[in-house]
């Protein structure tokens, strides 16, 4: 590591009141060596178990560092800023980090390479995800997982109750309300309460209910009533059937326990998870999970459909050319196919067309996924730069309407500091 | 004899054919210490210059983006902040003293219970002790665990009794106090060795004079322990005081980013974390990390003023 990063490093570690062990020493320059980090995901455990065949076809080596989502945000924030050559490729949130990172210059242009290849073939990637990973013009990464919000339910449960799967946010209200009165410890909806965690899986309810959280000029609108009653509705599901002593803490982890150890009825979440509730080491009600598209709200069914994960080549690494060997290699369209039959619905448009993409999942969510991947927006938090400031403003109403409080108020409240946010977030 | 005179002349041959040697004895002070110099200079010094010189422009997005030199801005913009800021203070203010304060009881009590041998001593030291080396981080989603508000253990216990279930980490009153629960039980055994270290370098007469005297257990730990006590006191009130302000692995493990939703237990390395890691403000970020810096070294002026003053 050259000197020069050594104490840009050092700089940067000092705002973290926890010291960060980023300095690992490596020194491998342009070389056989293509290090590449990734997130803690499925994707990644198919991609890891396959990197023997990639090392035999290229003749080159993967050093390979995972890390949980927090963790590689931070990690990023750190060696990034520090202008680090120690990451080639680097798994990234395009939606999360992407524009930010991009208007850094932390993301190599890719755009040569993606056309480079026909057999490859750049435009077999759905429109929605490759326009997250592009940036001015330029493509800065390569998809890799998409998602969109379903509802998962228990069968049983509706079975018991007589109740057919709610098609509408009304049907759903009735439906959690008398799940919950006729199964004591039972909630009728659980989904993330965590203020900035909660703002991707609301968006779905926002958009069906005819809001979003700007207009097409870039002004603030989460406070139209539009979005007023979607937080209410969203909130008021969750205050008023959400489990017992319902916390504010959420994500998917917490909400996703308590749907599978059999604590709730309906549960809104991305389609990428559903391995976590059908897994039988895990969930105890995998046999009686169910799947369908978000209920229609006021305006419709308007789920996110999103790339939430892509692969990006750092700027500063001097082994771009390897980087890209890797990247091309794991988003090929075998590879893309593999993974998707093991559970991470890709961006490939050919792999879903292919019936053998869709084998492994179950029918109703594969119709579910169908159904969003046709009506979804292509953005599940605001389109900003600084986007954990943003999700933290306009996540606020969500946790008001939660605890039972004005979240009207609040959503007026929201929309000021969100429009103050906006104007200096340039 | 003849083997003095050859270790005299040793020195005296060898030395003018090396100068390096001659330059190193000369400045052997300089040169032992210096390894620990470049450590402090390197991770200490320099990072503080540098945080200082980000509080003062307006650094954000990344921190090799230009940016403009904008004086105590913000500065002013921190202490202007009663939203975020000052509740941010008053929650480290309250996380400190609430945990120092039982923890010094609480490892007093336990030091004075353990100081007299008695049989099973060793497996009551060794329990004791057991909280201290864990991981912060591995401790806090323990608890977090244990506190889960609809299937953590903590919850269950209290149904045995007929208790309600209690919020725990998810109220956003009874966050804070969890937390510094948490704290209490991992940092305390800490007080409890130190404490006892003190206390088992006590000279016995003292105690033994007072008891001949007729002095009761109170008045003998009141008028005779205590006073013997106090500097160990206060060293242990200075190495928890320090620790407890910086509190942030078993706060970011519990309650994540901006501590909670409604920033329950956001302290001020919380909240400068957050402003650096989630909001990319580095400007601001440092600006806060500064006044801690401050608020901490204040903190142990007083303190080390009143420990001389004891000396």
């Amino acid at each position: 590591m050259k000197r020069r990063s050594v104490l840009q490093l050092l700089a940067v570690a000092v705002v973290a009141p926890f010291g960060v062990a980023a300095c690992s020493g490596n020194d491998a320059k342009a070389s056989g060596t293509v290090r590449v980090t990734l997130a803690n995901h499925v994707w990644t455990d198919g991609i890891k178990a396959a990197i023997p065949e990639f090392e035999k076809e290229s003749g080159l080596k993967v050093e390979l560092t995972q890390l949980g989502e927090d963790q590689l945000s931070d990690q990023y924030n750190v060696k990034l800023n520090a202008g680090t050559d120690e990451i080639d490729v680097m798994m990234y949130r395009p939606l999360q980090e992407g524009k930010s990172f991009a208007r850094n210059g932390y993301l190599a242009d890719l755009t040569d390479h993606v056309t480079s290849d026909a057999d490859w073939d750049w435009k077999d990637f759905q429109s929605g995800p490759v326009s997250a990973t592009t940036f001015e013009k330029k493509v800065v990464g390569v998809p890799i997982i998409t998602e969109r919000e379903v509802l998962y339910y228990r069968k049983d449960l509706l079975e018991a109750a007589g109740i057919a799967v709610p098609k509408t946010m009304e049907e759903l209200e009735a439906a959690a309300k008398k799940i919950s009165e006729d199964n004591e410890g039972v909630a009728g909806f659980v989904a993330r309460t965590n203020k900035s965690a909660a703002v991707t899986q609301f968006s779905s309810f926002l958009y069906s209910f005819g809001g979003d959280f700007m207009d097409e000029s870039g002004k603030a609108t989460v406070d139209t009533p539009e979005a007023k009653a979607a937080y209410a509705f969203y909130g008021g599901l969750l205050n008023k059937y959400g489990p017992a002593n319902v916390s504010t803490d959420m994500s998917w982890p917490e909400a996703m326990a308590i749907f599978t150890q059999g604590n709730a009825a309906f549960y809104t979440e991305a389609d990428s998870l559903y391995q976590n509730a059908m897994d039988t080491a895990k969930s105890k009600v995998a046999d009686s999970v169910g799947f369908a598209a978000l209920p229609a709200g006021p305006a419709g069914s308007k789920p996110y459909n999103v790339p939430s994960w892509g692969l990006g080549i750092n700027e500063a690494s001097k082994n771009q050319d390897n980087a890209w060997k890797f990247i091309e290699w794991a988003t090929s369209k075998t590879r893309t196919l593999e993974a998707q039959k093991a559970g991470v619905p890709g961006p490939r448009a050919s792999v879903w067309a292919n019936p053998e993409g869709t084998s492994t999942y179950p029918k109703d969510l594969a119709e579910a996924i169908t159904y969003s991947a046709e009506h979804g927006i292509g953005h599940d938090r605001p389109l900003v730069i600084a986007v954990g400031k943003a999700r933290e403003i306009v996540g606020e109403p969500i946790v008001t309407a939660i605890t039972g409080g004005d979240s009207a108020a609040a959503a007026t409240k929201a929309n000021e500091e969100f429009a103050k946010f906006l104007e200096s977030d340039k | 004899m003849s083997a003095s005179v050859k270790i005299q002349q040793a020195p005296r041959t060898v030395a003018p054919s090396r100068p390096f040697s001659v330059w190193a004895n000369k400045h052997r002070k300089w040169l032992f210490a210096a390894p620990a110099m470049i450590f402090v200079g390197l991770l200490i010094v320099f990072p503080l210059v540098w945080t200082v010189y980000l509080s003062l422009t307006d650094s954000r997005g990344s921190v090799r983006a230009p940016a403009d030199f904008i004086g105590i801005g913000n500065y002013l913009t921190v202490l202007s902040d009663f939203d975020r800021f000052w509740p941010a203070v008053g929650r480290t203010v309250y996380f400190t003293f609430t945990a120092l304060a039982v923890e010094m009881v609480l490892g007093m009590i336990i030091a004075l219970l353990l100081w007299r041998p008695f049989r099973g001593e060793k497996w009551v030291r060794v329990a004791i002790l057991l909280p201290l080396v864990a991981t912060p981080v591995a401790v806090g989603m323990m608890w977090r665990l244990i506190f889960d508000p609809n299937m953590g253990f903590a919850n269950q216990m209290l149904s045995w009794v007929g208790i309600p279930p209690q919020p725990w980490l998810s109220g956003q009153a009874t966050a804070l106090p969890t937390t510094i629960f948490m704290d209490i039980w991992q940092w305390t055994p800490m007080v409890v060795l130190i404490l006892l270290a003190g206390l088992t370098s006590l000279p016995e007469e003292t105690d033994e004079a007072a008891r001949v005297d007729g002095a009761n257990a109170w008045q003998r730990f009141f008028l005779v322990t205590l006073p013997l006590l106090k500097a160990t006191v206060i060293v242990a009130i200075l190495l928890r005081s320090i620790d407890a302000l910086k509190t942030f692995d078993i706060l970011y493990a519990t309650k994540g980013k901006g501590g909670g939703s409604f920033h329950e237990v956001e302290t001020l390395n919380v909240y400068a974390y957050g402003l650096s890691f989630d909001y990319n403000e580095y400007g601001l970020s440092s600006a806060v990390l500064i006044i801690f810096f401050l608020i901490i070294i204040g903190f142990m002026w007083i303190l080390t003023r009143r420990r001389k003053g004891q000396d």
